[in-house]
């Protein structure tokens, strides 16, 4: 039970990197990214080539999958999400559907259709025993490196100068702009961020997630989710959304098997009923 | 109602009042009119059957592929909801009638009825959950709904046929006398009345005061209730409207085919029928089926040049589209019939 | 004189904000009364409160002395209860014939008709003319709401209002952000509004609400701070102190 728990925060917290950019891109900038998922397999296609077919050290090649999807978020955004904030949800959605089928169907030309599988180096590997509780080793180091990276985050928001402007930018775009903030900049930044960590989270996610070219269309629900249910106001909502929906995931499948996959759904139902404003948002 | 002191100045504008409503019921009326492109429409999508007697096999999807697109133009044209799930519909509709042609009876018109109520019913049942929340949430609900369905019809594969598709359908003939053929001339017929009798429906439903008071809730949420327009229940209905076109567009397509995979209810199927009915524009009813078409023949012109990655160039074309402006085909069409319209009155 | 609309110790806090603090509140048959008071004193929210877009924290809304306080918004717009908004909540997309139809349908009962065009309720047509003439909008019924005129869009902001047939009918700043030159059409309408219909009026232009109202009440900081007739108020120095306290803003 305690293991089950275990793994299942440590999903969670890999859910939290997944998703954190879309949080603060859609909180920042209200714009639907459902393209989100093909920066996160951008950076987990950059490890596992990486590792696998170059022989780079496993570690090495996260803060380059990391640079990999922030580069490619940043010329994405200057170039053409730019086009796209002010337009219509729909055409949002639209166009950003559009951008997932060709990430997915691109990846498979170039990659094929088959699950990737990565060679992680062996002292990630196996299980420990602490406290009489069997705990992965992978699955610790997951928790560590997100819960480290949630805490930057938080206090790079709370704390620096780019947090305090993304923050008043955040609450009012025109009078941020109006005190000098430069919007633009803090938007490209925000974005390329925000998918970098997305493809840290895909890197770090390769191996327990499944990686094929279909990731973005497979976990844009669970992104959603995080968001809906995390509200986007502040870092640690989507945190708390994150770690619930994970054990919601991993104690389903285990507990319930036939039943499990729908775990995540009954969550999603009940948060809607209960508060359709989101369980961790600011109460408006 | 008004205070009015002077007795002719009253009845000078009670004249002018009256001129007035006579100019009102004209304009109301005008909705209701066939304008001439609207009956070379039809005249053309009819002549097909025997102009074009090679391609009904095609003609047949399209034909579905634009009941499924109408049926999203009701919410999302209409009603101004976002759906990414419509393939929930619509799967549900084809399963229902295929498993109807297998344990009950392969009479197609009850499974028409069948898909429609399937549809009708999922659509009903969702609802609720897409009353709160902005544009976010309903993505995320109709997303969800789909991948529910669609993990449910896999898992219960002893019903469904999961991943394999569900399959032994054999569909009667059509009232008794039309038997379903090879080439699919039979098929066609029938997917083209019901697209046509659906359309009539709409129609009528969209410039019905239910159909206006959708537009208002649309445009602007808060002054429709403020005018007494009880605006959940009213999104309820024409969701679940929406919801007996899609089912019924998934029978047509488990009539015609007789075979059902998970595909009718795939996220694919429902950015399909997404993007058809961008591709003719949403809110005049003919975008679906103006839509379809361009569609399909896009799609066999992109498959002549490159069978494979036909997922790649459709991203493109929405991305593409979109940049470009998503509204130019509608507003082409729109000036169109404004022009023969104002030609006609000119006459008159 | 009957009480149409009447609030009991009504009170709406945000978080440790009280924007609406114990207000009892009265409005007579046929009445023309105005509510006026500073910046942020707390009219939009009381009379969101009133129609519903809010719910009180604590406290009752009674229309012909039957408790609303609970009822949906288009459920008290059926018992008689129209409002008009500060800034205009129009339809763009949709056209003057149309905007007035589906009013005008939907309080006859027809709003949920799916089976009939619209164009075929019978009557519909002379009452959209009576009030698109009414309110001068018989020049511009075909065109979008998008696409009229400032001034225009204000009138069918109230003749949306006025197409319910309100037995009490709220008035949010109706001449708020129009141009001098329509200013007086705005005006004329109003002054012509049928009296038996009960109108409260939340103003900020002192010289509309004492050539419209015969009687005020003064918001301030959430509370009700007076109340009398035009005369009382005009002549009451607390409520000046508040006006001149605060600056003239706008």
């Amino acid at each position: 039970m305690v293991t089950l728990i275990f793994d299942g925060l440590a999903y969670g917290m890999l859910l939290f990197v997944l998703s954190c950019g879309l949080a603060v891109t859609l909180g920042l900038m209200n714009f639907i990214n459902l393209a989100h998922g093909a920066f996160a397999m951008a950076g987990g296609y950059a490890t596992v080539i990486l590792t696998n077919q170059m022989g780079m050290p496993f570690l090495w090649t996260l803060p380059l999958a990391f640079i990999v999807a922030a580069v490619a978020g940043f010329v994405l955004e200057r170039t053409l999400y730019v086009r796209m904030y002010a337009r219509s949800d729909l055409d949002q959605v639209l166009f950003t559907i559009g951008l997932v089928f060709m990430a997915v169907s691109g990846m498979d030309w170039l990659m094929g259709s088959q699950q990737q599988i990565l060679h992680l180096p062996s002292f990630l590997l196996g299980r420990v025993e602490v406290l009489g509780v069997n705990i992965g080793i992978y699955r610790a180091f997951l928790i560590a490196v997100c819960g480290v990276l949630a805490i930057v985050l938080q206090l790079l928001i709370t704390r620096t100068r780019f947090g305090s402007r993304l923050r008043a930018a955040v609450d009012d775009q025109r009078v941020a702009h109006g005190v000098g903030i430069p919007v633009k900049t803090v938007f490209a930044v925000t974005f390329a961020v925000g998918s970098g960590l997305a493809g840290l989270g895909g890197a770090l996610g390769a191996e327990i997630l499944g990686l094929t070219p279909n990731f973005p269309l497979e976990f844009l629900i669970y992104f959603l989710i995080v968001v809906s249910v995390g509200g986007t106001s502040s870092m640690l909502g989507p945190l708390y959304a994150s770690i619930l929906l994970g054990l919601a995931d991993v104690l389903g499948k285990y507990y319930i098997p036939t039943l499990g996959s729908f775990m995540i759904y009954a969550v999603l139902v009940i948060v809607l009923v209960v508060r359709p404003q989101g369980l961790f948002a600011r109460a408006a | 109602m008004t205070a009015r002191p002077d007795p002719a100045a009253s009845a000078a504008t009670d004249t002018a009042a009256a001129e007035t409503g006579r100019r009102v019921v004209r304009t109301m009326r005008r909705a209701l009119r066939w304008s001439l492109p609207e009956i070379l429409f039809w005249l053309v999508a009819f002549a097909s059957i025997f102009l074009l007697p090679g391609q009904h096999l095609i003609l047949t999807e399209i034909a579905i592929l634009a009941v499924f697109a109408l049926s999203i133009d009701l919410i999302l044209g209409y009603a101004g909801i976002v759906s990414l799930g419509h393939a929930a519909m619509y799967g549900a509709g084809a399963y229902a009638a295929g498993l109807y042609a297998i344990h009950v009876t392969g009479e197609p018109l009850t499974g028409l009825v069948v898909g429609a109520a399937a549809g009708a019913v999922i659509a009903f049942a969702t609802s609720f959950l897409l009353l709160r929340g902005g544009d976010l949430t309903r993505l995320m609900v109709t997303l969800g709904v789909a991948a529910v369905l669609f993990e449910i019809a896999n898992k219960a594969y002893r019903i469904t046929g999961g991943a394999d598709g569900l399959q032994g359908i054999w569909m009667d003939p059509i009232l008794g006398r039309f038997d379903f053929d090879l080439a699919g001339h039979t098929g066609y017929v029938y997917c083209l009345i019901v697209l046509f009798l659906l359309f009539l429906l709409a129609r009528l439903v969209v410039n019905s005061p239910f159909g206006i008071s959708l537009k208002a809730i649309r445009e602007n949420p808060l002054r429709a209730s403020a005018v007494g327009i009880p605006v959940n229940p009213r999104l309820v209905a024409i969701y679940t409207l929406a919801g007996a076109y899609a089912g019924v567009a998934g029978a047509l397509f488990t009539h015609t085919q007789q075979f059902i995979s998970l595909d009718a209810l795939a996220f694919q199927k429902s950015a399909d029928g997404l993007l058809v009915l961008i591709i003719g524009g949403t809110g005049y009813l003919y975008g679906g089926m103006i839509g379809a078409l361009a569609y399909k023949v896009i799609q066999d012109v992109i498959a002549n040049i490159t069978p494979q990655y036909w997922l790649f160039w459709i991203g493109l074309l929405m991305v593409v589209f979109v940049l470009w402006g998503r509204d130019k085909p509608q507003r082409i069409f729109a000036t169109l019939a404004a022009r023969l319209r104002h030609r006609r009155e000119g006459r008159e | 004189m009957t009480v149409v609309l009447e609030t009991r110790n009504l009170c709406r806090n945000f978080n440790a904000l009280k924007a609406t603090q114990d207000v009892s509140f009265q409005l007579h048959e046929g009445a023309r009364h105005a509510l006026i008071g500073p910046n942020g004193a707390g009219k939009t929210t009381f009379i969101n409160l009133l129609t519903g877009v809010l719910a009180p924290t604590s406290g009752e809304v009674l229309l012909m002395g039957q408790p609303i306080t609970r009822l949906s918004r288009h459920g008290r717009v059926r018992r008689g209860l129209a409002r008009t908004f500060q800034i205009n909540q129009l339809f763009p997309e949709l056209s003057v014939v149309e905007s007035l139809g589906l009013v005008i349908s939907e309080r006859r009962g027809n709003g949920a008709d799916w089976w009939r065009y619209a164009g075929r309720l019978p009557g519909l047509g002379e009452e959209v003319a009576q009030i698109a003439c009414d309110f001068g909008l018989d020049e511009v019924l075909d065109q979008r709401v998008a696409d009229l005129p400032y001034g225009k869009q204000r009138l069918l902001e109230i003749a949306l209002a006025i197409a319910l047939k309100p037995r009490v009918l709220l008035l949010d700043e109706p001449a708020a952000g129009v141009p001098e030159a329509d200013r007086h059409e705005v005006l004329a309408r109003l002054a012509v509004l049928p009296g038996d219909v009960s109108i409260l009026l939340i103003e900020h232009d002192m010289s509309l609400v004492f050539t419209f109202a015969s009687r005020i009440s003064v918001l301030v900081e959430g509370a009700l701070y007076a109340e009398g007739t035009a005369e009382e108020i005009a002549a009451d120095e607390r409520v000046k102190a508040v006006y001149l306290g605060e600056g003239d803003d706008e």
